[in-house]
């Protein structure tokens, strides 16, 4: 991370809710024109390290800069800054879409007639030219995201923070949003994303950092991360069963061979390490195997995120009760019931 | 990472993407912006404006023909006249409830945290609200004046010393819906902030000499009435419009020195309230 300059930083950061401890010391940091992935189950800290770094809540310790201001010292210039879609609607339910817009681009001081032009541009951006001289309470929940959204790119931040912003949309408005984020990548924005959808921080970070229980557990490209957790998983088909096969995968392999009640299917946990099924077609072929089929699957994020959380993301909200884990069948954790 | 005392290697310079803040201006923008939000909301929900627009009707009417013949003015004097100043105290101080409730229904409501991470002055949210009441404020009062005039209320004095009537009692309403916004912002719910119309803003508008003389209360209610500032307002409304004025015999001194009293009392509450309910504001988004 080196390389580049940083344009959102987060240094030693703790904050307490009352008895709950939010945040326990996390870091990280994202250099300029990168998207960078804060993962993590509901209470694990995501939302509190946003609202310190968007200047909404004060660190009990720590430091955070936003294009190298500090957050604490100087919000305002902060705000300047940086723009906003948080996890709560935080939109004017009596205003229309547009109304909504124009109020946001006066209040970052654009001025009435640029507010104005920015805000058609951004309603026919995400599809809302229709709607947008309708009162919001009549709104669909994608359409206020989608609302929201816009409202934080009103004044063209050079920073964005994205708490969640595709919870809730269907498909093809979460399509629309990830087009629309890779588009402001390009044009040199810097993005910080929290998500509970490993494919969206799969496909659109640069960086992912997990957090659980207010501390980063992980951090990396996700191409690191996958090779980190080392779970690949090794499916081999032989046209017959065979004596040898066994034996000949055994030094190859991490875990126990499971074969199938044929006899045709062995499959084991393997260390993916470059050109691993190469070794596998020479171990085979050295001890007379014939192979019909070899597959070695490298982990999905979702696997990665499973091992290092106990596996409790799929839950849909901390607050409804304790039955965290329930989702992927798997050591239910403790939740922590503060802001998430 | 680095630690907390070293500089990261790599600090992002500052880019100025948006204008830069010409201060003073800046903020009397955020007010206008937030202003006309506020009227957004009346007209989007015009329940909300019945306070100041059928009410006050409703009350001129009522007062004028139900209680009016029954009610004896001292030295004489017509009750029309005598009461209009009542009427227009009374429906601008229960109308400040209206502040509280706003407020409290803002802050419930995430739309402020929008606003706090935008470059927006603090103040702004509630300046703005307060201006939005202010205007509804002299909407009430125009219907106040236009329903009395048709019933029959006549002002006895020149253009100006009218005028410096209703600006009185405008300016006494916009000082009270300070503290209507400071218990708006204590409030925990926009319900709990409305009862506070009940609770103060009733007895406050009643216990004075708005609608009947105070000569015939009891003692210990007349003195209250007395320094009520309800009443030196109302009593400098009257005095400046030239209708009968009965507390001009009373010796407390606010009713002898009216409209200063109203003046003192307005500028008083406004000095003490407005600072509080940014100090209250402040705590209650800070986290």
């Amino acid at each position: 991370m080196a390389d580049g300059e940083l344009m959102i930083e987060a240094e030693g950061l703790v904050k307490r809710y009352g008895e709950t401890l939010a945040l326990d010391g996390v870091d990280f940091s994202v250099p300029v024109g990168t998207i960078l992935g804060l993962l993590g189950p509901n209470g694990a800290g995501k939302t509190t390290a946003v609202r310190i770094l968007t200047t909404l809540a004060r660190p009990d310790a720590g430091r955070g800069t936003v294009a190298g201001i500090d957050v604490v010292a100087h919000p305002a210039e902060v705000r300047r800054h940086i723009g906003v879609a948080a996890q709560d609607a935080t939109l004017d339910g009596l205003l229309t879409g547009r109304q909504n817009l124009v109020l946001v681009g006066e209040l970052s001081d654009m001025g009435r007639s640029a507010s104005r032009a920015r805000a058609t541009e951004l309603l026919a951006l995400f599809d809302l030219s229709d709607a947008a001289d309708r009162v919001l309470k009549g709104y669909s929940g994608g359409m206020r995201r989608r609302l929201d959204l816009a409202a934080s790119l009103m004044a063209r931040p050079p920073v964005l923070f994205l708490d969640e912003p595709t919870t809730g949309l269907d498909p093809t408005s979460r399509q629309a949003v990830w087009d629309a984020i890779r588009e402001l990548l390009r044009d040199g924005v810097t993005v910080l994303l929290t998500t509970q959808y490993l494919d969206e921080a799969d496909t659109l970070a640069n960086q992912i950092v997990v957090i659980d229980h207010g501390r980063v557990i992980a951090d990396g490209t996700p191409q690191e991360l996958k090779e980190a957790s080392r779970s690949a998983h090794l499916e081999v088909t032989l046209p017959a069963a065979h004596a040898e096969a066994v034996s000949a995968l055994a030094p190859l392999v991490t875990g126990r061979i499971h074969v199938s009640d044929d006899g045709r299917h062995l499959s084991a946990a393997v260390d993916s390490s470059p050109g691993f099924a190469t070794s596998v077609v020479r171990a085979l072929d050295e001890a007379g195997v014939l192979v019909d089929n070899i597959e070695v699957r490298q982990p999905s994020l979702d696997d990665v995120f499973f091992s290092l959380t106990g596996g409790h993301i799929a839950e849909d909200d901390a607050e409804i009760d304790g039955t965290a884990g329930a989702g992927t069948g798997s050591n239910p954790s403790e939740l922590q019931g503060a802001h998430t | 990472m680095t630690s907390l005392t070293t500089l990261p290697s790599g600090r992002a310079a500052i880019p100025v993407p948006r204008r830069a803040p010409r201060a003073v201006w800046s903020r009397v923008l955020d007010v206008w912006a937030m202003t006309r939000r506020n009227l957004v909301h009346i007209s989007r929900e015009p329940t909300q404006l019945s306070d100041v627009t059928i009410q006050p009707v409703l009350f001129t009417v009522l007062f004028i023909f139900i209680f009016g013949g029954g009610i004896p003015i001292p030295d004489g004097g017509n009750y029309k006249d005598f009461v209009l100043a009542g009427l227009l105290s009374l429906n601008l101080v229960t109308s400040t409830m209206g502040t509280a409730v706003g407020l409290s229904t803002d802050l419930n409501e995430g739309m402020i945290d929008r606003f706090r991470t935008l470059p927006v002055w603090r103040a702004a949210v509630l300046v703005g609200r307060s201006i939005a009441d202010l205007m509804t404020a002299m909407l009430c009062a125009l219907i106040v004046a236009v329903t009395g005039l048709v019933v029959g209320w006549r002002p006895e004095a020149g253009v100006l010393p009218v005028i410096g009537g209703f600006f009185l009692v405008l300016f006494f309403a916009y000082s009270l819906s300070w503290i209507a916004a400071c218990v708006g912002l204590n409030s925990k719910s926009p319900e709990s902030a409305a009862s506070f119309g009940f609770i103060v803003l009733f007895p406050l508008a009643f216990v004075s000499n708005t609608m009947i003389p105070t000569q015939h209360m009891p003692g210990w209610l007349q003195a209250v009435a007395n320094w009520n500032p309800v009443s030196a307002v109302t009593a400098g409304a009257r005095h400046l419009w030239g209708n009968p004025n009965p507390s001009g015999a009373i010796h407390a001194w606010p009713m002898q020195h009216p409209v200063e009293a109203a003046l003192i009392w307005s500028v008083l509450i406004l000095a003490l309230a407005a600072p509080l309910a940014s100090q209250i504001f402040k705590r209650r988004t800070t986290e």
